[in-house]
């Protein structure tokens, strides 16, 4: 592969796959689906029990 | 260390053991076969230390069967951590004063017949003690911490945690000794030499495991956003650390390698790991450090779930592209410094959007910033890291360069974010740290927080600003022309216009340390005390205030 083929990918697919995978995380991060899962988790270091708690 | 771990003399221990077997034969044919006397100083080192791990071993073997452990989770190690880091910090603090006085009085701190006090020497000895020795025992002490806590399980892998802490400790020895006798690979941020690289990479790969086998083994189904910051700080580090020091060493009995890289490539593959290590080191993994510490220490959910993934994600897929914009108007191409800068200035977004995230996590709860000392130094680190990643992206922009590159902005810039992000949320989780690993009620005294807390800020402040007036007096000093065409000042004229400053600065770092050596003394009284001295109300459960 030669420089020009290799920045040729890095700005075309490249950045399209880059940018679909961030997409898919901002999409994970708004579906209403999910909310209450993470309305849980931010409660997360609040809700732990005692250190002396046996699992 | 009592309970390092419940079942001695597995397959860790003979791996470990191995290791250590190993390296020691390794050590003990480079002091016999050294081809310089540094190379032979730096393997009498590491035999020794690696005699010493052997002991230390054969030791926790010998006493059998490890006894019961009183909480389910693993807090030696941690306990370790936080000592080891309020250690390197106050080391790290002194040598940062030590050359802050060199500049500030060169005459008097020179000294001719000891090349290891040379400023080039303890420069290098600083910034790592700094950045690796305190900020790296900080990140590995708090990230065992909250992982167990944020897993519900125990930490993985029987006795490696503990190869963890030591191996990364025999790193921190090897590199700042190494620097004293004069041996750097001259990479910023990387100095040491291939040898001491190899030896973290292992301890490295170690610490990725144990961290990966806690979340493996983990009770609850969603993995904690604090822990995906810490798991992409460590793959992160192991990825820049590996990729920028290939390097291929002279002589297996010597220190000194040649980069596999050249000119601009070796350039850039340098400020790409320098600025990751920036962005993943000492934002990454901090910020798994925010995520956790300050919720908890406010009592408050995190204020926006969703912000943190996305704040996650965007700081992530546009960190890894910024390091182009230290190399403006250098021969790098333009279309890649361009690049660089852009997506500096696109880091604006993640990174405020953190930082809003960490603030408004308090609403409801303001009012204790005004009791708890400890939350206060907290939310003022999430401040410092508006105010660095706003002056950031501004710096990166190519005139703002032309004008603040190699001049002491830089270094001002470098500190608003050491001391006072990464200083100040290391300092509000060990604070938090202490009282919980040695089970106290609080602190043993707040009073003591409130003075380091004073003495800290007021120290950020006269180092930031003195090196921003110093700075950009210095860029137009050499930008200076005269009415001829030529330039205006020489450069000695310059480091002489700049001497106030550095006064200035020596001071802030000062009153800097001073803040660290009270911050010990309050974190020894509180580990060995009986009973604390006053008790926190923000500790006091919101009922029993009620019921008084």
């Amino acid at each position: 592969m030669t420089y020009e083929q290799a920045t040729q990918f890095a700005q075309t697919w490249g950045l399209v796959l880059l940018a679909v995978c961030f997409g898919l995380a901002v999409i994970y991060a708004l579906w209403p689906g999910n909310k209450k899962k993470f309305d849980q988790a931010a409660r997360s270091p609040l809700e732990e029990g005692d250190d002396n708690d046996r699992a | 260390m009592a309970s390092m771990s419940r079942q001695r003399g597995g397959l860790d221990a003979w791996a470990i053991g191995a290791i250590i077997v190993a390296c020691s034969y390794f050590a003990l044919w480079g002091a016999a076969n050294a081809t310089d006397s540094a190379f032979a100083i730096q393997m009498w080192t590491a035999l020794g230390a690696f005699l010493l791990g052997g002991a230390l071993l054969t030791g926790v073997l010998g006493r059998g069967p490890a006894a019961d452990p009183s909480s389910r989770y693993e807090n030696g190690v941690i306990k370790a951590g936080v000592v080891a880091s309020m250690f390197w910090g106050i080391a790290g603090f002194l040598v940062g004063v030590i050359i802050a006085a060199q500049l500030a009085f060169p005459n008097v701190l020179y000294f001719e017949e000891w090349g290891w006090t040379n400023f080039g020497r303890l420069r290098p000895l600083h910034t790592s003690a700094v950045i690796f020795a305190f900020g790296g025992n900080v990140l590995i002490a708090t990230s065992f911490y909250v992982v167990q806590r944020t897993c519900r399980a125990r930490l993985a892998g029987g006795l490696w945690p503990w190869f963890v802490f030591w191996g990364y400790q025999l790193f921190i020895v090897m590199a700042g000794t190494g620097y004293l006798l004069g041996i750097t690979q001259g990479r910023e941020y990387a100095e040491p030499p291939w040898y001491t690289d190899l030896w973290l990479t292992l301890v490295w790969v170690a610490y990725l495991l144990v961290f990966l086998g806690t979340i493996w083994k983990r009770q609850e189904k969603h993995i904690y956003v604090a822990n995906w910051f810490y798991l992409a700080f460590i793959v992160t580090i192991a990825m820049l650390h590996i990729v920028n020091n290939m390097a291929a060493p002279v002589s297996l009995s010597g220190w000194f390698s040649y980069s596999l890289f050249s000119g601009v490539q070796d350039a850039l593959t340098q400020w790409w790991y320098g600025h990751n290590a920036v962005g993943f080191f000492l934002t990454a993994g901090f910020l798994g450090i925010m995520y956790y510490f300050i919720p908890k220490q406010a009592d408050r959910p995190v204020y926006s779930y969703r912000l943190s993934i996305i704040h996650f994600w965007a700081l992530i897929f546009l960190y890894i592209w910024a390091g182009p914009h230290h190399l403006h108007y250098t021969a790098l191409p333009q279309w890649a410094q361009t690049l660089g800068a852009t997506f500096s200035i696109m880091l604006w977004m993640p990174s405020w959007g953190g930082m809003i995230n960490g603030l408004m996590t308090l609403s409801g709860a303001w009012d204790k910033l005004r009791t708890d000392p400890v939350l206060r130094m907290l939310v003022v680190s999430v401040a410092f890291y508006g105010m660095s990643t706003f002056e950031g992206p501004v710096m990166s922009i190519r005139a703002v360069n032309s004008l603040s590159h190699y001049t002491d902005w830089t270094i001002g810039h470098v500190h608003s974010g050491a001391l006072g992000w990464v200083g100040f949320v290391s300092f509000g989780a060990l604070y938090c740290l202490v009282p919980w690993l040695w089970k106290k009620k609080a602190l043993f005294s707040n009073g003591l927080v409130e003075w380091h807390f004073w003495l800290s800020t007021i120290g950020i402040v006269l180092y930031i600003t003195s090196m921003w007036v110093a700075g950009i007096m210095q860029g137009l000093m050499w930008r200076a022309y005269n009415e001829f065409g030529f330039l205006e000042y020489s450069f000695v004229e310059t480091v002489e216009a700049m001497n106030p400053y550095y006064i200035i600065r020596a001071l802030g770092g000062t009153l800097f340390l001073l803040g660290a050596l009270i911050m010990a003394y309050n974190l020894w009284r509180t580990a060995t005390g009986k009973e604390p001295a006053h008790v926190r109300t923000a500790d006091v459960p919101a009922q029993a205030v009620a019921a008084e």
